[in-house]
Order: C-alpha cells, then sequence, then structure tokens
C-alpha cells in the first residue's frame, strides 16, 4: 500500500525532520532529500525567519506537516486560534495530510506541552475521533494520527492501547502514523509484546511511519529522539512494512542533533527494508 | 472517572512544582496526597509504583517549561543570578501555567505579573534592609527591581518581533508627497517601541555573545558569569528609548532620540504626522532650526528600514 486516502494518494520515501541545526546546511548545500516534515507550531508564526526559511525550503522540497499540541485527546473543545493558524499554514505548504498525536495535553485552556497517554476507554475514544473528525473537516486535508510512547497505564482503561488505536482511527475514518519506536519504547514500560502491537494495526489505513532512538534508564525507557535507530526497532519496522507496503518513512531526532548527513544517512537505512518489501510486491 | 475528571486529576498533579530534591512533592497544590492521587489513577508495574509513573511526567513537564523560559530569559537569568531567576521561574510558571498551544508564548505573562509580585525579585535585597522600609511601593523602586523589568520588556520584545507580521512598508516618495496634517502612518507589527530606564540592549547583547562563544568552557562561562555580575553592579540607570525591528528577518535593538521616540510611539497611537512631530518635540531642548533637519533625517532613516505601512 505505498499509497492510500490517507496520504492524499503519495508515494514518499524517506524523510527527516527539518531542523533548526540543519537549516544552513539544507539551504546552502542543496542536500538531497525526498522530504521533510515539520513541526506545525514551529511555523504558526505571522511572519519573520520562520516562514522566510519555511517557503525557501518549500521551493525545492517536499513538505508535511507534523503538530504536537492539537491534543485530539483532550477532553476539552478545539483551540479555535490553534485550528485558524494551521490552517493559514496548511494553505501554505499544501501539505499532502497532516498528524499529529494520539493524546491529550490540555486541561481547561492550561496547556502541559506533553504527550500524555489516554486512559483506553470507550468514552476517550468517541470524544478523540469526534475531535479528529472536526479537524480534518475544517483543514480539509487528510489527518493522520500517531500512537504515543507512555510512562503510565490507567486503570480505568477498558481495553489494550492497541485496541483503542483501532477504535479511534475507525470511528473517526482517519489514517495512522505508525511510531515503532514508540511502540517499542511502550512494550518495555508496560510488559507487551511490539510483535502484537504491530500484527494488529489496520495497515490500510497507515499513511507514515515513524522510526527514532531513544534512552535506556534502569526502570524505564524514555523516547528521548536523541540517538541512532536500535535493532528491535529495526525489526519492527521491517515487520510493520511487511504488514503495510512501502510506506513514508520519518526519522525523528530532536536533541543533540548531529550533522545533516549523519541523521540523513540513519535514516536511509530504512529503504534496505523498503526495498524488500517492494521487491515481495512485486513478486 | 471521567475523561475529564481524570485530566484534570492528573495535570494537576503534573503540574505540581517540584520538591527543591528535583522529585514530586508529596501533596499537590490543593493538599491531596499525591501518592494516593496516583495510586487511584495509574497502575504499578513490577518496577514501578504508580507514584513513580506519575513522577516520571511532573519532572518533564517542569523541566520543559524550566528549559523553555530559561531560553527566552537569559538576560533576567544574568540580572538576578542563577539561585533568584530558578525561584523567579518557578513561581511565575506555578502562577502563569502556559496557556498557549506554543512554547513561544510562555513569557507573555511575565511583566505584568512582575508589576504584581515585585518582592519575587528584590526579596534577598529586600531581606538585608530595615522592616519599615520594605511595602510594595519600596520593592517597586528598588533598582534591582527596575532593571529587572527592563530586561524583561526588552526579551520579550525581542520574541515578539522575531515573527511577528511585516506589512508592505511605505516609501520615501509616498511621505513626501502627503500632507502631514491629514496623514496616518502605521509601525510595522513587527516593531516594539521601548522607554527603558536602564541600557539592557547592550547587556543582553554582551550576555548573548558570551553565551554563545563559551559553550565549550564552562570554566570561561563560569568567568563570565562573574564578569557580567560586576557589570550588571556597574550598569547606572540612563534613560534609554529603543526600537527592536527587524531587518532582513533578523531582530535589532535600533537607539532612539527621546524626540524620535516621541514621534513614532504618538504615530503608533494614531495621530497624525503633524500631531506626532509635535508631540516628539514637547519640552524638547532641541533649537527650533535643528528640529525640521532632525526629523528630516530621522523619517529618511525609518523610510529605509521600512518601518512604516499605511
Amino acid at each position: 500500500m505505498p499509497a492510500n486516502r490517507f496520504n492524499s494518494s503519495t508515494t514518499f520515501g524517506v524523510g527527516i525532520g527539518l531542523r533548526i541545526p540543519h537549516y544552513d546546511h539544507i539551504l546552502t548545500k542543496k542536500p538531497t532529500c525526498e522530504w521533510f516534515e515539520i513541526i506545525s507550531e514551529n511555523f504558526m508564526v505571522d511572519g519573520g525567519r520562520p516562514l522566510e526559511i519555511l517557503d525557501q525550503i518549500l521551493a525545492q522540497y517536499k513538505v508535511v506537516q507534523h503538530g504536537v499540541s492539537m491534543y485530539f485527546g483532550s477532553a476539552e473543545k478545539l483551540n479555535r486560534e490553534h485550528l485558524r493558524r494551521l490552517k493559514n499554514l496548511v494553505r501554505r505548504t499544501k501539505t499532502p495530510w497532516l498528524s499529529d498525536h494520539l493524546c491529550w495535553g490540555s486541561v481547561d485552556g492550561r496547556y502541559t506541552h506533553d504527550l500524555l497517554p489516554m486512559p483506553y476507554t470507550f468514552e476517550a475514544a468517541r470524544i478523540t475521533a469526534q475531535k479528529i473528525k472536526e479537524v480534518r473537516d475544517y483543514l480539509e486535508v487528510p489527518v493522520v494520527v500517531e500512537n504515543v510512547s507512555s510512562y503510565a497505564e490507567f486503570h480505568v482503561s477498558e481495553m489494550t492501547e492497541w485496541e483503542f488505536l483501532n477504535e479511534v482511527v475507525e470511528r473517526a475514518d482517519c489514517g495512522i502514523l505508525l511510531d515503532v519506536n514508540n511502540i517499542y519504547v511502550s512494550s518495555q514500560n508496560h510488559n507487551f509484546s511490539p510483535l502484537t502491537y504491530v500484527n494488529a494495526v489496520p495497515a490500510e489505513r497507515v499513511a507514515q511511519i515513524h522510526i527514532a532512538g531513544h534512552s535506556k534508564y534502569r526502570k524505564y525507557i524514555l523516547d528521548t529522539h536523541d540517538h541512532p535507530v536500535i535493532d528491535p526497532v529495526w525489526k519492527l519496522y521491517d515487520r510493520a512494512i511487511q504488514r503495510v507496503g512501502h510506506t513514508a518513512t520519518l526519522l525523528e531526532w530532536d536533541d543533540r542533533i548531529p550533522s545533516f548527513d549523519e541523521v540523513h544517512h540513519e535514516a536511509l537505512k530504512a529503504n534496505k527494508y523498503l526495498a524488500s518489501a517492494s521487491l515481495a510486491a512485486a513478486v | 472517572m471521567n475523561l475529564a475528571t481524570l485530566q484534570r486529576e492528573v495535570a494537576r498533579a503534573v503540574m505540581t512544582p517540584l520538591a527543591p530534591s528535583e522529585r514530586m512533592r508529596r501533596k499537590s497544590s490543593n493538599g491531596k496526597s499525591l501518592a494516593k492521587v496516583a495510586a487511584h489513577i495509574i497502575k504499578p508495574n513490577d518496577r514501578l509504583t504508580s507514584f513513580e509513573r506519575l513522577e516520571i511526567y511532573n519532572r518533564q513537564y517542569w523541566f520543559r517549561v524550566l528549559d523553555g523560559f530559561y531560553e527566552d530569559f537569559p538576560g533576567l537569568c544574568a540580572v538576578l543570578g542563577d539561585r533568584r531567576f530558578d525561584a523567579v521561574a518557578k513561581a511565575y510558571l506555578t502562577d502563569c501555567p502556559s496557556r498557549s498551544f506554543t512554547m513561544r508564548d510562555l513569557g507573555s505573562r511575565l511583566e505584568s505579573w512582575l508589576r504584581k509580585h515585585p518582592e519575587q525579585l528584590t526579596s534577598s535585597v529586600a531581606a538585608l534592609r530595615p522592616p519599615g522600609n520594605r511595602s510594595a511601593a519600596a520593592l517597586a523602586r528598588h533598582p534591582r527591581y527596575q532593571l529587572a523589568l527592563d530586561m524583561v520588556r526588552l526579551e520579550w520584545a525581542e520574541i515578539e518581533t522575531f515573527d511577528s507580521a511585516a506589512e508592505p512598508p511605505v516609501n520615501l516618495s509616498t511621505l513626501q508627497k502627503a500632507n502631514p496634517a491629514k496623514l496616518r502612518l502605521k509601525l510595522q507589527p513587527y516593531i516594539r517601541l521601548l522607554d527603558l530606564r536602564y541600557p539592557v540592549d547592550d547587556l543582553l547583547l554582551a550576555i548573548k555573545h558570551e553565551t554563545g562563544t563559551n559553550v565549550a568552557s564552562n570554566a570561561m562561562a563560569e568567568r563570565q558569569k562573574r564578569k557580567n555580575v560586576s557589570a550588571m553592579a556597574r550598569l547606572k540607570p540612563v534613560p534609554t528609548y529603543l526600537a527592536v525591528h527587524r531587518f532582513d528577518n533578523m531582530v535589532y535593538f535600533r537607539r532612539l532620540e527621546r524626540e524620535e521616540f516621541g514621534i513614532l510611539a504618538a504615530l503608533h497611537h494614531g495621530k497624525t504626522l503633524e500631531r506626532a512631530i509635535e508631540a516628539g518635540f514637547r519640552k524638547s531642548r532641541t533649537p527650533i532650526e535643528q528640529q525640521a533637519s532632525d526629523t528630516s533625517a530621522w523619517f529618511r532613516n525609518w523610510a529605509a528600514l521600512g518601518w512604516f505601512t499605511e
């Protein structure tokens, strides 16, 4: 499934997250990179250097928007100012799809700026799906939701995380940004099989995949995006690609960011798996 | 427990200030035991208690917002010193948690909050003073308070100027053809005009320059911090008029004459060009014959910088 209605039937390959330390390199050296993912909130401004940089990137590269604060899962209503600014940015970037997280992070207008895990309840699934639909209808672009990594589980949960993800995307009829690193991190923190999760995801809804590195502590793993991708995550990625097919893949590296070439080189390792998936599909 | 209730409980715990040890406190701000809250809401696992799992989010929240606050206000940190800055940051972020989807707005209420809480900036100084001299009004007149407030205003102006909108500029020939009694000019949305008691622009530039050049050496950074503290102690109040503006999308601090500032401020408040010039030179010591040439030179500069829009 290289292209589907959740990624506007595009066939993107491997991209990386657009980050400030790489701006000069990208704009002066113009390296080959199939696409960039931008953090929407960094560009939801009225002017200045952020938009100047973005316009230069847009002139040369394909760009997809990824948000961090829509909080589909917050019980409160959507922030209209946020949506208005996001729509302006969608018009500017012409992003083929827009992703944000299956999480919550704001209460009564106060923002934690974190990706807090959902209680896996039917009430939460209903509220979350409703908000995803509202965002999609307002922005007029396919919306895909990303599974987050988590460090806590709630007593009130009525299902597993993957069952909750499926419940939400079916109700909202939206796509999935499958983050295989997040699946791995949560599986280690909550003692479940990451393969069970990957195998349970509806393949036809996966619009994009995230890969990343993380940090291991004595009692838990933190999703820090500051290391290369480890082998168990590549194995999960391999399994995901076998199920889903050739899918737009993005490496996230957000802290202790090495050179553009190093990040891009790490991301391009995904091509090995994508190539074998394409070969398998051809056979 | 429904979704809204659960999220309120968790958010209250996550946003509870950390203990001095940087661990989660035993009780939340409303006096509830956080161990009980955690046990009621969060499952333990074979390695972590419910409290420890909640604590991960509590610590991440505070580390994130404090990092963001420090990045936005390095000048205030230099004025106050690390320990006082840390206390101010925690008190401010507890009273004024983010109400925006973007961390960029974290400091948007800092100036108004500090005006209501002068003791936050001056308590270490006030503690040394006689008790009768510690009223809020007295604290607000303290030089350290004024210096800190000036720095906050400058740093927030810099944040706003960086990514505010720009409109198509009006050129000089349009200005020259217009009737000054009727012409009303708008300043670019990104321009911020500041009347300051201290020349904090020089200080902030020095701090940023040094922060940028000494990252490789802790010893150098510490030495520079001590230099900054002594520079702060030597800093005398000098009325400073400033335009924080952009050129080629870089932010600059441009010093203004008092009269220049007066004209620009009057234009910003919607006065006609003629009235704005009158307001700018009110109580000015500039000889009348020099006023016209000064005004003409200033407008040439402002127009060249693209500061006016219609």
